[in-house]
């Protein structure tokens, strides 16, 4: 392990004064995800800012009618909170298809907000790449390929996202709430993460001397026809080749709004608001769902080892839409797909 | 009770330590320790509580797992310095040779091991199950141990020890789905 220094912030002003000192430092919550990057010398602050004893662990009522998440509500919290299974099941479906009932109970919303992708070359340090030493390179591009992405790539770039936790609140729209220097900022969700351009070293469009403090749910929670349907290597404890997240709303047989958001093909959560438009305002057939599929994923573009994942992902969207609309949506225990 | 135990110097003295309190099976430790100490190697290296394994270092086997203020996460994942104040389980306090813990028995009982490298992250995991209340079913208690791998490959035998230790717990004793 790298050698760093450590302070403990006392207030929310106290951490966000010690990020902008010092733009090398980084925030450390539940730790499971930069500690990890830090034994592989992939992640190497000069200083961690511990917030774990801020007051963000709390989940509370807005006036809006929706709930407000503190940041460092563990995962397992918030999967488990009965106003989210109750309201947002689609959340607690996504937050429990992933990781494990250790890494859960650490990991915080912030965090998780925060991960960083599981690109084989970038935890390599190794090998080139451009997310981790900007103008190296990116091996993947002609190399091992099968976990990266179809959507949204570029020459410089081709990591995925691997939050389930973000699909959901991607198709849930949720609004990140952060604090700088110049006090409160709060960032749509499809605005957070960022695709990687010429910049892939940029996750998200938080700065380095921004504190996330929460996020919020509106009152939509599409709690009635949901589903969160993940396709991967093993049953469990892995990360999405393919996921996608479905929240409608209908009327008899007719869909009346539609969220479609797909996790593991980007490097967000890939949503296009033209498919979701295609979905409503008729009924719930497998045609449909596969116009809307298509939509979703035009321009998606394979390489060598995961050419596969443009035609899993056209019928995991048909599944789930399917799952979705039925009311059925998929368990997390039962690993069957229906 | 034990008594409390001080114990000061567990970290690397180059000015860097920081001061932290843990209580560890019961026993309150007043420690100094360097930032980049894992609550794995403090228990370790520091504090001589081998029972908690180091598998792969990275979250990715469990076999570190420990109960930190009832909750059971991967200590290979957790500085030591960021649980200030927190109430830590290990195997070693879950029970002893005379008078093993429930779960310890019931891993005896249904052979649930087999090179035991895996097995004080496993029970002290399924222990950390039980209390969440979540072992309704096989299929259930087997997702959510998914963050304790078993090379020997002893699932089975381990969830019937589970399935057994759950049975018991809950009020009545009611059989499974």
């Amino acid at each position: 392990m790298i050698r760093f220094d450590y302070t403990r912030a006392g207030t929310v002003q106290e951490a966000v004064n010690a990020l902008a000192a010092d733009p090398q430092a980084q925030v450390i919550a539940g730790g499971t995800n930069l500690i990890d990057l830090m034994k592989y010398n992939v992640a190497t602050p000069t200083l961690l800012v511990d917030i774990g004893k801020l007051p963000l662990r709390s989940i509370e009522a807005t006036d809006a009618g929706g709930l407000r998440i503190g940041a460092l509500v563990t995962n397992a919290a918030l999967a488990y909170d009965e106003r989210i299974e109750a309201e947002y099941p689609l959340l607690s479906s996504a937050i429990l298809a992933g990781a494990t009932g250790q890494l859960r109970n650490a990991a915080t919303t912030g965090g998780n907000l925060l991960q960083r992708t599981r690109c084989y070359y970038f935890y390599d340090t190794g090998t080139p790449c451009n997310k981790r030493e900007p103008g190296t390179g990116c091996p993947a591009i002609g190399g091992v390929n099968r976990i990266h992405a179809i959507m949204g790539a570029s020459d410089t770039c081709i990591a995925t996202h691997p939050s389930d936790m973000c699909v959901a609140m991607a198709a849930l729209e949720a609004e990140i709430i952060v604090e700088g220097p110049g006090g409160e900022r709060r960032i749509p969700f499809a605005r957070f993460h960022r695709l990687p351009g010429d910049e892939p070293w940029k996750d998200t469009t938080l700065a380095s001397d921004e504190l996330i403090v929460a996020v919020e749910l509106p009152p939509r929670g599409f709690a009635r026809h949901h589903t969160y349907l993940k396709l991967r290597d093993r049953l469990s404890y892995a990360f999405a080749l393919v996921s996608v997240a479905v929240g409608l709303e209908m009327n008899g047989d007719t869909i009346t709004a539609a969220r479609l958001a797909l996790g593991g093909v980007a490097h967000k959560p890939w949503r296009l608001p033209e498919a979701e438009a295609a979905l409503t305002g008729g009924p719930a057939t497998d045609d449909r769902f596969v116009h809307a599929a298509d939509l979703l994923l035009n321009g998606a573009v394979g390489h060598e080892h995961n050419r596969f994942k443009i035609d899993l992902a056209r019928r995991a969207i048909v599944r789930a839409l399917g799952q979705a609309a039925a009311g059925t949506p998929q368990s997390q225990i039962d690993k069957q797909i229906r | 009770m034990m008594p409390n135990t001080a114990v000061t110097g567990a970290g690397e003295q180059d000015g860097r330590c920081i001061p932290i309190h843990l209580t560890i099976n019961g026993v309150a430790h007043h420690l100094s320790v360097a930032p980049w100490t894992s609550l794995l190697d403090l228990l370790r290296e520091k504090l001589d509580l081998t029972g908690t394994k180091k598998g792969c270092d990275h979250g990715q086997c469990g076999a570190c797992t420990v109960l930190v203020d009832g909750c059971r996460m991967n200590s290979c994942l957790v500085l030591a310095v960021t649980r200030d104040g927190a109430d830590v389980t290990t195997v070693e306090g879950l029970g002893t040779v005379d008078d093993l813990h429930p779960m310890q028995q019931a891993f005896v009982d249904h052979d649930a091991f087999q090179c035991g490298y895996c097995t004080s992250g496993q029970i002290v995991s399924a222990v950390g199950l039980v209390a969440e209340g979540r072992t309704g079913s096989r299929a259930q208690i087997r997702e959510l141990m998914s963050g304790n791998l078993c090379r020997c490959g002893a699932y089975p035998n381990i969830v019937d020890a589970i399935v057994e230790v759950a049975a018991g717990a809950r009020e009545g004793g009611e059989p499974m789905q």
